[in-house]
């Protein structure tokens, strides 16, 4: 999911010095979009392919000559597009983005022309909620027998009616252990008077205030307005420690050590690990969050058979593995796992021991009181 | 009946006195509106229907929405009430506003400072090499902002360019914490927007009368009171667009507070693109953007009129 281009990184960071994730150019430039451009306006010039729904539902179909599939960036392995082209004879377009706000954005303006995107749980239920997405015949891809049992039945959509899992992950603490000698999985760390200055939150509404929520004991889908106080007032004690919010920043300067504590997403930290072995990646014992990147169909999508034979080939656990072994991200398809590289099955931050998997929980879409969160997460940020 | 002319009679009349005595001016608008008035259309129409499409358009949509809600999963729902005017004028965001104009004056009276005397020396001894000077000034408009920006990341953080020389030359033992401050927000501000102060100033300074300057010299003015007294009033439209031109765009930057500032540099901009893009109101977004419209609009004509003002006097 939070995965940089590497290119682009690599481009920046020798060319210029300077760490920049193509998520957060991009997150940016989208977001100078739409402010400019009167929200979802520009957007809404942007995907202007022209709708032919093939016929929804029934068993078969014929494979469309192109398919236009819509995922995050360096997401994805080398091979796995060029082999389904050859297999299937299908072209695949393969367009990125950034973030989840992003995509929502795109598809709220009536972006249509995409047979896949790749939402993350909670935004699949917004989406749903919107009526975006379409279900999916079952059917055309039985390799959903792979996954995992746990991602068969997720809470946000039991039985995958909507949704194939792609890749998940993590948040936790990215910390320097050299730097952090006494580091213990514990939020904790993110309040420690010791590394002032040196510590990190993302700039995620729900996600900072899961952190609290978990250190007080509480659910981070809570929606009492006591327990969501208590964190605020929790977070804005927190403050004075902190160098910065950052969503993106976060992983150069894990490695470049400008940080040594920094609240981020599973992937992103073992980026910067691959840059500074010091960097290592842990879940806190106080509970955390997980997500899964799954695949969905949005209304209006041109091909909705050939998209439906493409999750299923992605589904097959050679080519579920290889996307794991050139990303690093954990796969939801169990029958994969004999072909995953055995120090990527084995390394616990990307595949975490079960009692840690225990304390994992998804993050909900609460509807109406997702405001409980907006309203306290900008009277933080302004105190 | 015959005393009194008939309706047609008055027509003809008046159709009559008005060849008479208006007959040169309808002629001219006559032949405005038989030809220069289509050319004018004509030329006009491309801007206009871009100001309609682009400007005009999006801010009615901006201002539809503004008087809608939220719906359940961050859809607009329209309809007419001024809640998110109410909340939009709400104490909580008194420090976000504070600090977004209290940035962008320091970074506009910076840019004044720096900007002045570049723009004076390319115009008064620029001579032949004034192209390359400007052009000089337009350079880094030829790179990303966003890029630039983040350079300024690794000249600022602490393993960065500055506080590696600062320690290398043991002027200080630790690095200096510069980054992520408001000290660098405002920097990358002052950095940002110096082009579009020098400029206008530059253009106005091109333009000055220089033997206006050589008079008050003659007048026994010493350099410094032909400055204050001739060169300044007389460059003061510069000044005027050229701050106007820093402070607007300042006060709702979001990408420089983001990239550049810590825990408490949050500025209007990143409030009200929080709205649009993670928080998903865009009603309230649009009603924040209105009301930071209106204030800087207001600011602006009392700004204007004033500086008119004294310009005149």
């Amino acid at each position: 999911m939070k995965r940089l281009d590497k290119e682009l990184r690599v481009m920046v960071v020798d060319g210029l010095g300077g760490p920049m994730t193509r998520r957060g150019f991009i997150k940016r430039a989208g977001a100078a979009g739409l402010l400019v451009g009167a929200s979802g306006f520009l957007a809404a010039c942007g995907g202007g392919e022209t709708t032919t729904t093939t016929a929804a539902g029934g068993g078969g179909g014929e494979l469309a000559k192109e398919l236009y599939f819509y995922n995050w960036s360096d997401y994805i392995a080398e091979e796995t597009i060029p082999t389904f082209q050859d297999e299937f004879g299908v072209k695949v377009v393969y367009d990125n983005y950034s973030s989840n706000d992003t995509l929502l954005a795109k598809l709220q303006s009536g972006a249509t022309g995409y047979d896949i995107i790749v939402p993350t749980d909670y935004m699949i239920t917004t989406m749903l909620g919107l009526d975006l997405l379409q279900e999916i015949d079952l059917a055309n891809v039985p390799n959903v027998a792979n996954l995992y049992q746990r991602f068969r039945e997720a809470p946000f959509d039991p039985g995958n009616k909507y949704s194939i899992p792609w890749q998940w992950g993590t948040t936790g603490i990215g910390y320097n252990s050299v730097k952090v000698p006494d580091f213990k999985p514990s939020w904790d760390m993110l309040w420690d008077e010791k590394y002032k200055g040196k510590i990190t939150m993302m700039n995620e509404i729900r996600d900072v205030f899961a952190v609290a929520l978990f250190r007080l004991g509480y659910s981070p889908n809570t929606i009492d307005p006591k327990e969501i106080e208590e964190a605020k007032q929790m977070l804005i004690a927190q403050k004075p420690v902190l160098k910065h919010y950052t969503s993106d920043t976060y992983i150069d300067e894990l490695a470049s050590e400008d940080s040594w504590l920094s609240h981020g997403w599973s992937g992103d930290v073992l980026q910067a690990q691959m840059e500074n072995e010091a960097v290592l990646y842990a879940v806190p014992e106080e509970g955390s969050l997980t997500w899964v990147d799954c695949m969905c169909i949005p209304k209006g999508a041109p091909s909705k058979y050939t998209a439906e034979v493409f999750m299923n080939y992605i589904q097959q656990p050679e080519v579920a593995a290889g996307i794991t072994n050139y990303v690093y991200y954990a796969s939801p398809n169990e029958k994969a796992e004999e072909f995953i590289l055995p120090e990527i099955l084995d390394d616990p931050q990307i595949y975490p021991p079960q009692e840690v998997m225990d304390k994992l929980t998804f993050l909900e879409e609460l509807g109406t009181d997702t405001e409980l969160y907006n309203a306290a997460y900008q009277e933080l940020r302004a105190s | 009946m015959t005393g009194t002319p008939s309706s047609g009679e008055t027509e003809a009349r008046a159709s009559v006195i008005l060849e008479q005595h208006a007959g040169p001016l309808s002629r001219a608008m006559a032949r405005l509106r038989g030809h220069n008035f289509v050319v004018a259309n004509l030329l006009m129409g491309p801007t206009m229907l871009w100001l309609v499409l682009f400007l005009i358009l999006p801010l009615g949509v901006i201002l539809v929405y503004s008087f809608g809600s939220r719906g359940t999963y961050g859809d607009v729902i329209l309809g007419f009430s001024f809640d998110n005017y109410l909340r939009a004028f709400n104490p909580t965001w008194l420090p976000i506003i504070l600090r977004s104009f209290g940035f962008a004056a320091v970074a506009t009276i910076l840019t004044l400072l720096l900007g002045y005397p570049l723009a004076y020396f390319i115009a008064v001894y620029g001579g032949r090499r004034k192209n390359i000077y400007l052009i000089m000034v337009m350079l880094p408009f030829w790179t990303s902002y966003l890029i630039r920006t983040y350079s300024w990341i690794v000249i600022l953080r602490s393993q960065g360019v500055i506080n590696t020389v600062l320690m290398w030359t043991h002027l200080t033992s630790n690095p200096i914490e510069i980054l992520n401050t408001p000290y660098s927000v405002i920097l990358g501000l002052t950095y940002g927007f110096l082009p579009f102060m020098t400029l206008p100033l530059y253009a106005s300074l091109e333009k000055l009368d220089k033997s206006l300057i050589e008079a008050a010299w003659d007048l026994g003015a010493t350099r410094f009171w032909a400055l204050m007294k001739v060169t300044i009033p007389l460059s003061l439209p510069g000044i005027i667009a050229g701050t106007l031109l820093t402070f607007i765009p300042a006060v709702g930057d979001f990408i420089t507070p983001d990239l550049l500032g810590g825990p408490n540099t949050m500025m209007i901009g990143n409030l009200i693109q929080q709205q649009f893009l993670s928080a998903r109101d865009w009603a309230y977004g649009s009603a924040l953007s209105f009301s930071l419209m209106a204030i800087l609009l207001l600011g602006i004509f009392f700004y204007v009129r004033k500086a008119g003002a004294e310009n005149l006097a």
